[in-house]
C-alpha cells in the first residue's frame, strides 16, 4: 500500500472528526457526504464534527486468530462502541483484562498504532479504546 | 415478467480441491447442470456466474470470460459476466439470471457460482474475506469476518439469554445433515461438546461454529417456464428472486439482534411468491455462522425474535421435521464456496424438489427457500422456488 491511503483518513482517525447532517442533525463516524435519512437535502452541507472519544462498550469479542498485520498481539479485544454523540465505532479495547470487558463497560478513545505493513512498510495509525478509570 | 424455470441443475463436490482450479471446478459444475438439462452448448444464450473475489484468490479477474472459453463456448461467442455480492455473489448471479429470462431478453440463461479459496494461507484467506465488511473502518482496526459474527452474537446473547450451548445445535444439525450428502465438504456429525471445545476462533465462536473455507461450484440453467417442459419432465418453478442491503458496517445499525435486509427480503419474496413461511417445506439459510443462522430463521418469519433456537431444541430443523433447515448441510457442513454457495443452495432445492435427494429427502417437498447473505448480512437475497 502507498501513503495516500492512510494519509488521507488522518484526520478523522487521528481526531474523531466525523460529520452532522444539518437538516435532521444525526452525527455519522466515520464522515459521510450524504445523509441517509435526508438524502438530497442534506448534499454539500454536511458539517465536521468532532467526537468527545467517549464511550461505551456495545458488543465485543477476543480474536483468538492468526490475523494478517497483528500477529504480534493476539488475541485481542474487538469492539462496538457506542459514543454519546450517537454514532457507534468498531475498534480494539487495550490495557485490560478480556475477562473484564463487559457490555456498557465505559471506555474512552487514545490514539495508538493499529498495523503495520510488514518491517519496512508504513505504520499505521488511528484509535484504540482504554477502559476509564473507575 | 414471465414465469422462469430451472431446467436444469449440477455441481462439484465442495471441499479442499487440491487437484482442481477454478476453471476446473466451474466447467465441472456448468457441465453437469448442462447435461441435466439436456441441452446443448448452441441453446445457452448467455452467462451469468457468481464470484467473490478470484481477482485475489487466485489472481483471476474476468471470470465471466474464462469460464466461458474453458466451457467451450468461445466460438459461439456466448455472453458471459461475472456477478459480485461477497459471499451473495451466488444468488446475485441467479438474481440476475432470473431477471434476463424473466424479462424476455433470453429464453435459456446459464447461473453459475465459483470459487477456488485453497490456493492460499488461512490468514490470507481471511483477510481477503473481511472484504465484505468495511475495509477501512472495520477491518482496519482488526476486526476479522469471524469478530463481526462474534460481536452479533455476543450482542444476542446479551438481550436474549442465548447461550454457547444452544448455538451449538445449529451445527449439530447441520452436520447431522451434512453425513448424508456425498457432495458435502465434511460428510461426519458432530456433538455440541465438541463444538464448545473446539478451538475458539473469535469468542463466543468456535471453528465449529464458522463454514468452512472451501472450494467449489455450482450451476443452474434457465428457461422461460413456456419452453420448460421441452426439456424436462420435471421444471422447477422460480417464484420469488428478491434482493435487499442493510449498511455495510455493524456499527452503523441500529441492532445487531435484527437484519433488515433479510427482513425485507423476505417479506418481498413472500409477497412475490404468493407464499407464508408456513407454507415453506424446506429452506436452506446461510449459515456463514451461527448466529447469521439463527437471525435468518427469526428474520424470514419462522419463529419470534429471541425465540429461533426453540426450533432446533424442539427437533423441529431435522430434514424430517416441521422446519427442514440446511439438508444440504448448509455452508457450515456441506461447505461454503463464496461465490458458488448462493446457487449450490438452489441446487439442493431442486434435488428434494424434484426427490432425488437420497437419504436425507425431505418428505413431500413442494416449496423450498434459500437465503443467501453478503458481509454480515449487508445483502441478503432470497429465492422461493417451486414444483410446477
Amino acid at each position: 500500500m502507498v501513503v495516500p491511503r492512510f494519509w488521507r483518513e488522518r484526520r478523522y482517525r487521528y481526531s474523531l472528526i466525523g460529520t452532522r447532517c444539518p437538516v435532521c442533525g444525526t452525527i455519522y463516524f466515520p464522515p459521510r457526504d450524504v445523509c441517509p435519512k435526508c438524502g438530497r437535502e442534506s448534499v454539500g452541507k454536511m458539517e465536521e464534527v468532532q467526537l468527545s472519544g467517549k464511550g461505551k462498550v456495545y458488543s465485543y469479542t477476543v480474536v483468538h486468530q492468526n490475523v494478517l498485520g497483528y500477529k504480534y498481539q493476539k488475541p485481542y479485544v474487538m469492539a462496538i462502541i457506542e459514543t454519546p454523540e450517537g454514532p457507534k465505532l468498531t475498534g480494539q479495547i487495550v490495557d485490560v483484562d478480556p475477562e473484564e470487558v463487559h457490555i456498557g463497560m465505559p471506555v474512552h478513545a487514545v490514539f495508538r498504532r493499529i498495523a503495520e505493513d510488514g518491517k519496512a512498510g508504513i505504520i499505521q495509525y488511528g484509535y484504540k479504546f482504554v477502559p476509564d478509570k473507575e | 415478467m414471465r414465469d422462469v424455470a430451472i431446467i436444469g441443475a449440477g455441481e462439484t463436490k465442495y471441499g479442499e480441491h487440491w487437484d482442481k482450479s477454478l476453471r476446473n471446478l466451474a466447467v465441472e459444475a456448468g457441465l453437469k447442470a448442462i447435461e441435466d438439462a439436456n441441452i446443448s452448448a448452441e441453446d445457452i444464450q448467455a452467462i451469468f456466474g457468481g464470484n467473490m473475489s478470484a481477482g485475489s484468490f487466485v489472481g483471476q479477474d474476468h471470470v465471466g470470460a474464462l469460464i466461458a472459453d474453458f466451457a467451450g463456448l468461445a466460438e459461439l461467442n456466448v455472453p458471459a459476466i461475472r456477478i459480485e455480492s461477497a459471499c451473495a455473489s451466488g444468488a446475485a448471479a441467479l438474481h440476475a439470471g432470473y431477471m434476463a429470462v424473466a424479462s424476455g431478453l433470453y429464453d435459456i440463461v446459464l447461473v453459475g457460482g465459483v470459487e477456488k479459496m485453497t490456493d492460499l494461507p488461512g490468514d490470507m484467506v481471511t483477510d481477503i474475506l473481511a472484504g465484505a465488511a468495511d475495509r477501512e473502518w472495520e477491518v482496519f482496526f482488526g476486526a476479522t469476518f469471524p469478530a463481526l459474527g462474534a460481536m452479533m452474537a455476543r450482542r444476542y446473547m446479551h438481550e436474549y439469554g442465548l447461550t454457547r450451548e444452544q448455538m451449538a445445535l445449529l451445527p449439530v444439525i447441520a452436520h447431522k445433515h451434512g453425513a448424508m450428502n456425498p457432495d458435502a465438504h465434511f460428510q461426519r456429525e458432530v456433538t455440541v461438546d465438541q463444538v464448545l471445545n473446539a478451538p475458539m476462533v473469535a469468542d463466543p465462536l468456535t471453528v465449529m461454529n464458522c463454514s468452512p473455507v472451501s472450494d467449489g461450484g455450482a450451476a443452474l440453467v434457465l428457461a422461460s417456464a413456456d419452453i420448460a417442459r421441452k426439456y424436462t419432465d420435471s421444471p422447477i418453478k422460480i417464484s420469488a428472486s428478491v434482493a435487499a442491503n442493510d449498511y455495510i458496517s455493524l456499527h452503523e445499525r441500529e441492532s445487531l439482534t435484527v437484519s433488515k435486509s433479510t427482513v425485507e427480503a423476505g417479506k418481498k419474496a413472500y409477497k412475490m411468491a404468493k407464499k407464508e413461511p408456513k407454507d415453506i417445506d424446506l429452506a436452506e439459510i446461510h449459515d456463514a455462522f451461527s448466529i447469521i443462522a439463527l437471525l435468518g430463521i427469526e428474520d424470514l418469519g419462522f419463529a419470534k425474535k429471541g425465540e429461533g433456537i426453540k426450533l432446533a431444541e424442539e427437533g423441529q430443523l431435522y430434514y424430517d421435521g416441521d422446519l427442514p433447515y440446511n439438508v444440504s448441510g448448509g455452508l457450515k457442513a456441506k461447505g461454503h464456496p463464496v461465490g458458488a454457495t448462493g446457487v449450490g443452495q438452489v441446487v439442493e432445492l431442486v434435488k428434494q424438489l424434484r426427490n432425488e435427494a437420497g437419504k436425507r429427502q425431505v418428505p413431500d417437498a413442494k416449496v423450498g427457500l434459500a437465503h443467501n447473505v453478503g458481509g454480515t448480512m449487508t445483502s441478503s437475497i432470497i429465492h422461493i422456488v417451486e414444483v410446477m
